[in-house]
């Protein structure tokens, strides 16, 4: 199969295998122009950087989130895009550092982080992250003490995970909105402090 | 892949887009609307099995979405749910 089109720029087959699904009946060009107007505009880091922020103003709300990932994911209206799979954060504390892998692949929760990074899907990461984290994590330039401990997480289509950062100095005087603009995507994933 | 080595330093570099050419930007939805019809499960785990079943030679010459395509292709074929040509 892949022997009879091999010869075909990629972008043509692409298209070929398009033909074949709308012939099945199995799609149409406005359904998959539809799926991609909304990853385009509804997935996206900040709504990760939202649920932390709350979970650093709410200890509440950051009791719900690490007892049910997509509960708290649904609170702030990211409940269709986290269907499908367990969500589970991880926090990180000042002994304790998580980072996340999929090794197999890419697992990844994008309506909550976004598109993955071209990094997190090479095959670098994917395999040294679970063997040697802590030189990993300094190639993004983040050192930690030897004292913290690295947690590393391997995603799984069932399971994926977002990291809980720690809390921004300074949080209690700033708004929700201030302490989500502090939150990268590296920072959800855990190879950035936050 | 974890654990293997070899690979060199991660490139820690990105530009925040979901896709660098839009055939790949086809072969995501394509795998979306094939996981609407329940051709690939909600969880996904049956195109990430189909990825894992690339030979090993051919899936390190890949990239990402060549592996995403070349999977639904597989199941597919499979599941004998395109006409032939």
């Amino acid at each position: 199969m892949s022997g009879e089109h091999g010869e075909l720029p990629i972008a043509a087959r692409v298209r070929r295998l398009e033909e074949r699904l709308i012939a099945a009946g199995l799609a149409t060009d406005e359904e998959l122009d539809e799926i991609l107007e909304r990853v385009f505009t509804s997935a996206s880091p900040v709504n990760g950087a939202r649920m932390v922020a709350r979970s650093w103003k709410d200890p509440d709300y950051r009791d719900r989130l690490l007892a049910d990932g997509n509960a708290a994911a649904a609170e702030l209206g990211f409940g269709a895009g986290t269907r499908g799979y367990l969500l589970k954060a991880v926090e990180n504390t000042p002994d304790v550092h998580n980072m996340i892998v999929c090794t197999l692949c890419s697992c990844y929760p994008t309506a909550l982080l976004g598109p993955s990074p071209s990094w997190y899907k090479s095959f670098a990461y994917r395999s040294r992250a679970v063997r040697e984290p802590r030189a990993v994590l300094a190639e993004f330039g983040l050192e930690l003490p030897d004292s913290t401990e690295i947690r590393v997480w391997d995603a799984n289509s069932e399971t994926r995970y977002l990291v809980l950062p720690l809390r921004a100095e300074g949080a209690d005087e700033m708004d929700e909105s201030e302490l989500a603009s502090l939150v990268t995507r590296n920072g959800l994933i855990g190879t950035a402090i936050r | 892949m974890g654990g293997q080595t070899g690979f060199g330093p991660v490139p820690v570099e990105d530009d925040g887009q979901f896709f660098h050419a839009d055939w790949e930007a086809r072969v995501y939805a394509i795998v979306r609307v094939l996981q609407r019809r329940g051709v690939i499960n909600a969880a996904f785990d049956d195109l990430r099995d189909a990825i894992e079943r690339i030979p090993p030679a051919e899936y390190l010459t890949m990239s990402y979405y060549e592996r995403w395509l070349r999977a639904a292709e597989m199941l597919l074929a499979e599941r004998k749910l395109l006409a032939d040509d």
